[in-house]
């Protein structure tokens, strides 16, 4: 019975330990981003390349099907009370808020965030950060601070893209496809859409880049260095990011209601 | 080189795109409040029941929004509801006599307020008071009302 309670306080300490770290290890990233930004501003270029510009596509195409269905959906369920027009009230609604923000968040850890940690884990398994702290480089700034300032800069650039194809699927299917008078369709999506809702995607979207980062990042960084290590640690960045970023919505969304 | 250069261009082109987009969120799905960053000038009424009216709800003259709602107040001295609304100052030749009334918009819509245009030569400026209000008509009351009279009616009918 003890050895229960003794594991139960050992796994604890455990988490509270690996949380600490990842606390401190955001702090440094944190106290090292703008001398980054500012000196070495080409290393974070070429990472918003990598992490946003290079996950256009899944984005662009993913978001005109996510708007597709909440046209087709919103059209078919809403025609029940006779209020078709309001599609477009329902899918801005459910894109600028909820769907934009978590859906990229999900895809971005799945396209950047195992690419990111694949990439450090496999420097690390292959002594390419122990080399460069040999020549008295230090990885966190050359390798680690610029990936993670590229992901925080695509992340709510990447959501704006998602929200928008999205409103443009839901704006084919509804009005192209169903009928759906276009003027409706948008009028009513303006009057019942405020700057506040836009700002609540928005710094979803912002909080979300930082946290899937981060965790990529940290779980790149973290990896045991074979290549079993490696890909636990890709798996462990797409798991848990998923996690933390449903939970951290449902935060965020409380706080703004 | 010649590859950091498209990585460049490549970044430049996503950010913009993203700008862009950022730009299409925030201006073209959310309600365009021509006058929110023009001069207003603030009025006041007092109502016996707002009904459902809120804060930012429009206020229209002859069906064109001329204002918004700023805020809705329980008077607790004359138990009244204090409703203040801003105006855009280009329109400044609305007669003082003017009656307020909240309407709704579409049987199930939101409410608002429609100002009817009165005689009075002199106008509403910042800080005057609506005298003519009329208040919400609130669904629930019409019902009951209806249903009342309808079953006393009834009522009468079978003592007949």
């Amino acid at each position: 019975m003890t050895g229960i309670f003794r594991e139960i306080y050992y796994t604890f300490l455990d988490f509270l330990e690996t949380f600490g770290a990842l606390q401190l290890f955001f702090l440094r990233l944190l106290a090292n981003s703008p001398s980054i930004f500012v000196r070495r501003f080409r290393l974070v270029v070429h990472q918003v390349y990598n992490t946003g510009a290079l996950s256009l596509v899944i984005i662009m195409v993913c978001g005109l099907f996510v708007g597709g269905v909440l046209g087709l959906q919103g059209h078919s369920n809403l025609s029940r009370f006779n209020a078709e027009d309001s599609v477009g009230t329902f899918a801005a609604f459910s894109l600028l808020k909820e769907l934009g923000p978590v859906v990229t968040a999900l895809l971005f850890a799945g396209r950047a965030g195992t690419a990111l940690a694949s990439e450090i884990g496999l420097m690390k398994a292959t002594d390419q950060l122990s080399a460069m702290e040999m020549m008295a480089i230090n990885p966190l700034r050359r390798v680690l601070v610029p990936r993670f300032l590229g992901g925080v800069i695509a992340m709510p650039l990447l959501a704006a893209v998602f929200s928008m194809t999205g409103l443009l699927g839901a704006h084919v299917v509804a009005v192209s496809l169903l009928g759906v008078d276009p003027g409706a369709f948008w009028q009513q999506m303006q009057t019942s859409l405020d700057l506040r809702d836009v700002s609540e995607g928005i710094i979803k979207s912002i909080v979300f880049g930082i946290v899937g980062s981060l965790l990529a990042v940290w779980e790149g960084y973290n990896a045991i260095p074979t290549a079993e290590g490696v890909g636990r640690a890709t798996t462990r960045t797409v798991v848990i990011t998923a996690i933390s970023v449903l939970i951290l919505d449902f935060m965020i969304t409380a706080i703004f209601i | 080189m010649q590859q950091t250069r498209s990585v460049e261009a490549g970044t430049g082109l996503f950010v913009l795109l993203g700008m862009a987009a950022l730009f299409f969120l925030t201006t073209q799905t959310t309600g365009s409040d021509t006058f929110s960053g023009s001069d207003t000038y603030q009025v006041t009424a007092r109502f016996q029941n707002v009904g459902s009216l809120k804060p930012r709800a429009p206020v229209a003259m002859s069906g064109v929004t001329i204002g918004r709602v700023t805020t809705v107040e329980f008077d607790p001295e004359s138990l009244e509801a204090i409703v203040a609304f801003e105006i855009d100052s280009k329109y400044d030749k609305i007669p003082e006599d003017s009656d307020a009334s909240i309407l709704t918009a579409g049987l199930l819509g939101s409410q608002y307020i429609g100002l009817q245009a009165g005689g009075s030569e002199f106008y509403l400026e910042q800080g005057s008071e609506v005298q003519f209000t009329q208040s919400a008509i609130v669904l629930e009351n019409l019902i009951s009302k209806y249903l009342f009279s309808s079953s006393s009616g009834n009522a009468t009918n079978s003592e007949n």
